[in-house]
């Protein structure tokens, strides 16, 4: 019966309801969208680097297994890894940052699509020139470039050669000399990919690279996709632990002052429970529970409009920021909202009990 | 002769406002039988209505005894007296105070649910809905209704739970002379027919000449008529 009251008190104020519950679900949104595009960028850059098709990495020595490396590891050490027991083939990659969040990589087109299965093009092709890039889908979306286009990267004009299907390595590639000698970096590499004969003999080979390349990071492939996740980067925990309390004080603020208001306005109806019979936790349960269920409606709108927020990145800016749905996070993010809700409410919710029935019905 | 339900003696309210202390009661002695329909007449600013807040605990007294219904209102704390508000004294204002986002059928669910009342309606309580003309308009909202609806409405929940005492300030205060009647009417049938005591706050003659017993407030003191 009470949820009678409760529901009717809501539609009672339709707007400021909406309002409320549309503000609460605004702190589920940011968790919910900071959370999806760190778990987009990770599971992207996972099947990126899965999608080159090695089964053990080799990385310079003193880095760690993400994050952009200088290219410090001498060429020759990509075919001296080639001709060890069980190797099928390895190629070494070159990786220059752009500023934000974008790569550029030098490859050797031919190794690495015998290495990865080959690419598939929307458009053009391989490059043939030195001038040449490929990009993949995605990047061609955000910069709506197309085969033939011309792109501007480190300072140079360069041909788009082909548009590929994403999910390898990279998502602009250029000629490995080419980039090596524009960055001044000839005869070095920043990331050797093995790929075996057998996968089964990971474990063996990384042990016997080991031996000779003591001071380089190696990792199996399963070693290094584990290490995309939000807990190898201690800033960004730090980051959503900063949304998540942001989150916590929206929700407070909001219920803070619709309660507020709402209980000066409903003095007389509090006094006529309180003249009912209704003590003071039957009148602090009805505003908790009017509290519970806006944030309920709140996450509702929050959830939905992380749809939203995946759609405009995707939409405008694929290649930066890819988001991930992440069903996990829906109740965290909104039994958080809930927990800034509950703290709203309490000083009016208690206001409110205390409040003397007869100042309302006495005096009129 | 049975024990009253109400027992009042040398009854003191004093409120403190500002610097000034209003007497707003200054000595009342009362008894109330059960089963009795007892008007309150009195000029305004007499103290009646501080009377009923005392016995319905909404405020508390300064000095003096009250009994209700076996219990000691000096002795209740203060979800002693709320309690006292769920199954022993009800109200009805002059101001028909219906909940206005709620039916009148939830109106009158609500005071069952405070009450924590179980079940469906009894059969005495529908025929009560039916004496009071409103069993077909249960799912109307108070503003749908006129002041003579509201007014049997708020009658209704005040009863629903079978309290000991009903206590009506002014029921009639802002009705008309048709729907006053009717009212009085259907309280002293609801008297006659469920045995339900009284108290009655009015200021009009006519109205108090509906009662069993008429008494006087004046100055914060009941006197006989
Ligand atoms: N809460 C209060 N604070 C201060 N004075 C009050 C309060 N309630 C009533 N009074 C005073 O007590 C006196 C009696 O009031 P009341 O019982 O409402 O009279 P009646 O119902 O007979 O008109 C009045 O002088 C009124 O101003
Ligand atoms: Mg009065």
């Amino acid at each position: 019966m009470v949820y009678k009251l409760v529901w009717e008190n809501l539609k009672h104020r339709p707007v400021r309801t909406l309002l409320s519950s549309l503000a609460i679900g605004l702190g589920v949104t940011m968790m919910l969208t900071l959370v999806g595009v760190s778990e987009g960028m990770f599971r992207d850059q996972e099947e990126r680097t899965r999608g080159v098709g090695a089964h053990i990495i080799i990385r310079p020595s003193g880095s760690s297994a993400i994050g952009i490396t200088p290219p410090n590891i001498n060429e020759r050490l990509v075919g001296w890894a080639a001709e060890q027991p069980h190797v099928q083939q390895a190629t070494g990659v070159v990786i220059y940052p752009l500023g934000g969040v974008s790569t550029v990589h030098g490859v050797d087109f031919q190794e690495l699509s015998r290495m990865s299965d080959g690419f598939t093009f929307f458009e053009g092709g391989p490059f043939r020139q030195t001038q040449e890039a490929i990009i993949d889908e995605y990047y061609a979306k955000e910069k709506k470039l197309h085969a033939g286009a011309m792109v501007k990267i480190l300072n140079r004009d360069w041909r788009v050669a082909g548009v590929f299907r994403g999910g390898k390595l990279a998502r602009v590639m250029l000629p490995k000399p080419i980039l090596q000698d524009v960055t001044a970096t000839t005869g070095k590499v920043s990331v050797i990919y093995v790929k075996l004969d057998d996968p089964s003999r990971t474990a063996e080979v990384i042990a016997h690279f080991k031996q000779t390349l003591v001071d380089y990071p190696i990792y199996s492939m399963d070693e290094l996709a584990s290490q995309f996740s939000v807990n190898s980067l201690p800033e960004l925990k730090v980051f959503i632990r900063v949304v998540m309390t942001l989150s916590v004080l929206f929700g407070f603020l909001v219920v803070f002052l619709a309660m507020y208001t709402a209980i000066l306005e409903r003095t007389r109806e509090i006094g006529i429970l309180k003249a009912l019979g209704a003590g003071q936790a039957y009148v602090l349960g009805i505003l908790v529970r009017e509290t519970v269920l806006m944030a309920v409606i709140g996450s509702f709108f929050g959830i939905g409009m992380s749809y939203g927020t995946k759609w405009l990145l995707g939409t405008f800016i694929p290649a930066s920021f890819p988001q991930a749905i992440v069903y996990e996070w829906w109740p965290i993010a909104s039994g958080i909202t809930l927990f800034g809700a509950l703290l709203g409410v309490l000083y009016p919710a208690i206001k409110a009990a205390r409040q003397d029935a007869l100042e309302s019905l006495s005096y009129d | 002769m049975t024990e009253p339900i109400i027992g009042i003696r040398e009854l003191r309210k004093t409120f403190r406002s500002g610097d000034v202390d209003v007497h707003a009661l200054r000595g009342v002695d009362l008894a109330v039988e059960r089963g009795e329909f007892l008007a309150i007449a009195g000029p305004s600013g007499s103290g009646k209505s501080t009377l009923f807040h005392i016995l319905g605990g909404l405020t508390p007294p300064t000095s003096g005894t009250v009994l209700i219904d076996g219990q000691d209102l000096m002795k209740l704390s203060d979800s002693g007296r709320t309690n006292l508000r769920k199954k022993t004294v009800s109200f009805v204002f002059q101001k028909y105070n219906l909940l206005p986002t709620l039916t009148v059928g939830d109106n009158i669910e609500i005071a069952r649910d405070i009450a924590h009342a179980k079940g469906p309606i009894d059969a005495q309580f529908r025929d009560v809905l039916e004496i009071l003309g409103i069993h077909r308009k249960l799912d109307r909202k108070p503003r749908q209704l006129s002041g003579g609806e509201q007014q049997r409405v708020a009658i209704a929940r005040a009863i629903v739970n079978h309290p000991a005492i009903l206590l009506a300030d002014e029921p009639t205060g802002n009705l008309d002379t048709e729907n006053s009647s009717l009212v009085l009417d259907l309280m002293r049938s609801l008297n006659e027919r469920i045995g339900q005591t009284i108290l009655m706050i009015t200021h009009n003659p006519e109205a108090a000449a509906f009662a069993h017993r008429i008494v006087q407030m004046r100055d914060g003191q009941l006197h006989a008529v």
